[in-house]
């Protein structure tokens, strides 16, 4: 319960802390692209757009800093994150809605895949260790150091332009319309295929050599020496008292990595002009369209946090002690 | 217990002895190939100006689209301009953005991290929450906008931003290591002693700490270069200055993919072989640190050779293996309550 507790707190700090960041960002810059802006579409924006933009951005400097924090707030509690501005002023929350469930879909399948395989690769490696099976490392250790949108760029050239056999681009065909009929996942998955084997393949490294690390440690340990002695099959050796206890740090890494996989599998939806967040934030970047930008951070961020909690609830699951006590 | 005469004897050791078991870690094979990969980077990053046999901007509409060929080693780009003259002057940015987030990154890491580890109660926890919020938060969708802010930004300024956004990992370590540390006899010994905080901190656990650095220290570097490739890439940061990823962009954006493979293979190459090169000193870290790491795999084919099966391996290996006295310390500090090094990226 205590640990539950000190996790609620956290992440309710850590929602705090993105969201103050979120507000300081474009009082701290310098220029002002959004009274610019304002100035050059005089008439077409509503005057309830142009009061929610400055209360994002920090032009009503007539109220004192904690008045615009407050007004601020008020505008997030209502789902109001401000008017994009090159997606025709609509609203930043419509525009992200429609982008999201492509990244989730994507970036999540794509991260649990190679969690899982990595995983699975290392505990095996781990287990055989000294065998022919290490030539692994070598291998994952080239792959995860290669830029994500560079191994992007190679594989479309490969399996798109030259050899033709996946989509270059977007998520699903331009002739279908979405429907939740077979033509049209399949095609989704079709067109998925490509950015998620490269998500795969960059951060596939990195899970096999944590967990052939801690298995190597983990199997040194006088359990493992018991388990044997009683004669228990090899098989649940590796799975229930190795791996088991092995796979917990990968799975605190594995939260705390999350910012850095997302941050580069957005590249990934920039090269592969996916729907989702990523490419969107490019967009908005080469646009200087600032509300999208700060609200597809602030989405990204909760985004984060949320798959956090759920790492933190398997490994609750899988460690009796967190459940007890505090564990990291 | 071990911990307390070996700590004392290095304090006491010749000042020559204890600077070249500060490098112990790096005395290995794998953090020697990576170090030379660093260094032959790091020599060109310096040099590069003088040797590049172009001006990487220089034009040459005669020899447009060219494959590699003698007078143009790694063949040129839409404009003639020679890609190897641009990715020998391209390394300068990205060493230099890489080694300054790292060292900024690093000091903030150490400075966090050891404090709040050293300290009790609630300045321990708030900045143990501050770099918790750090590691969640996306970087890079902040740095894509703190960084588009900008209309020119320096080099500096983007080590900066890399190092704010980097140091997380690596407090979170430190954090760990110290509060292990700090309860360890030899610590208890010098505060009973009367040492002041300084020399606790600075003689007493700075040492047993400064793998983790080391690593930590990879870990920025490694992501920093990442990063700034990808920024450039992207097109956030001026496209005119000459990094690895600006060429990509440019490659890229004059669809050389897949044809002209000169144009694009080689930046992307030096990336992953300095990445690589990272790699391997941090692999060298880890099994200085972890030394069941480092015999694993020899034990088990000893094991093999004499003719046990692999399972049999695992059971006499505890017995018959006493782990080399290098890392013992450091592995004794693992088995508390450290979480492992380097394998946050």
């Amino acid at each position: 319960m205590r640990f539950l507790l000190r996790r609620a707190v956290f992440y309710l700090f850590t929602l705090w802390a993105a969201i103050t960041i979120n507000f300081f960002l474009p009082r701290f810059m310098k220029g002002d692209p959004i009274t610019a802006y304002l100035a050059r579409n005089q008439g077409k924006v509503s005057p309830e757009a142009i009061e929610s933009l400055k209360v994002l951005f920090g032009l009503n400097t007539d109220r004192p800093l904690w008045q615009q924090y407050l007004d601020y707030w008020g505008l997030l509690l209502q789902g109001d994150l401000g008017r994009s501005l090159s997606k025709g002023l609509a609203p930043v929350s419509e525009v992200i809605a429609d982008a999201l469930p492509w990244t989730v879909g994507l970036v999540g399948i794509a991260t649990l895949i190679s969690f899982f395989v990595g995983t699975s690769i290392g505990t095996y490696i781990g287990w055989r260790r000294g065998s022919r099976a290490e030539f692994v490392v070598p291998v994952a250790t080239f792959l995860s150091t290669v830029p994500y949108f560079w191994l992007g760029l190679i594989m479309i050239a490969l399996f798109s332009t030259t050899l033709g056999w996946f989509p270059a681009s977007h998520a699903y065909d331009k002739t279908l319309t979405p429907a939740l009929s077979w033509e049209f996942i399949s095609n989704v998955i079709y067109h998925g295929t490509l950015p998620a084997l490269t998500i795969v393949i960059t951060s596939l490294g990195g899970w096999i050599l944590g967990m052939r690390n801690m298995m190597i440690t983990v199997l040194d340990e006088d359990y493992i020496t018991v388990a044997q002695a009683k004669g228990l099959s090899p098989r649940r050796v590796v799975v229930n008292y190795a791996a088991r206890n092995a796979v917990l740090p990968q799975l605190s890494s594995f939260a705390l990595s999350l910012g850095f996989i997302v941050g580069g599998t957005l590249i990934m939806e920039m090269i592969f002009s996916y729907p989702g967040l990523g490419l969107r934030l490019f967009e908005a970047t080469l646009a200087k369209d600032y509300p999208l930008m700060q609200g597809i951070f602030l989405v990204i961020t909760l985004s984060v946090l949320v798959a956090n909690i759920i790492a933190d609830i398997a490994h609750a699951a899988l460690d009796p002690r967190t459940r007890q006590e505090e564990a990291l | 217990m071990s911990t307390l005469t070996g700590t004392i004897a290095t304090a006491e050791a010749p000042r020559s002895k204890r600077f070249s078991e500060a490098f112990a870690m790096f005395r290995n094979g794998k953090s020697v190939v990576g170090l030379v990969i660093l260094a032959f980077f790091g020599v060109l990053a310096i040099v590069g100006p003088w040797i590049a046999p172009y001006d990487p901007n220089a034009i040459d509409l005669e020899a447009r689209n060219s494959p590699p060929s003698p007078t143009h080693w790694l063949g040129t780009t839409h404009l003639g301009q020679d890609i190897l003259s641009q990715i020998i002057i391209g390394s300068r940015d990205v060493m230099f953005v890489g080694f300054a987030a790292g060292v900024i990154g690093t000091l903030i890491a150490v400075l966090v991290g050891v404090t709040s580890g050293y300290l009790k109660g609630f300045g321990s926890e708030a900045l143990s929450a501050l770099s918790n919020v750090f590691l969640v938060i996306p970087g890079l969708p902040l740095i894509i906008i703190i960084t588009s802010n900008f209309d020119d930004p320096s080099m500096l300024l983007i080590a900066v931003v890399l190092a704010i956004t980097g140091w997380a990992w690596g407090a979170r370590v430190l954090r760990a290591q110290t509060m292990s540390l700090r309860n360890r006899d030899f610590v208890q010994a010098a505060r009973a002693n009367g040492e002041p905080l300084w020399r606790i901190i600075g003689v007493e656990m700075l040492p047993n700490l400064m793998a983790i650095i080391a690593s930590s220290f990879v870990g920025t570097v490694t992501a920093a270069i990442l990063t700034q490739t990808t920024l450039a890439f992207v097109g956030v940061t001026p496209i005119t200055r000459w990094n690895w990823g600006t060429i990509l962009f440019w490659a890229q954006s004059q669809n050389a993919f897949p044809e002209r493979w000169w144009w694009y293979l080689p930046a992307g190459l030096c990336i992953a072989l300095v990445g690589t090169g990272l790699a391997l000193v941090n692999f060298g870290i880890d099994e200085y640190v972890n030394p069941r790491l480092r015999s694993a795999g020899k034990r088990a084919r000893a094991l093999r050779r004499k003719g046990f099966t692999q399972a049999d391996a695992t059971v006499v290996a505890p017995l018959g293996a006493v782990p080399p006295s290098a890392g013992e310390d450091a592995a004794d500090a693992r088995e508390d309550d450290a979480p492992r090094v380097g394998t946050g990226a």
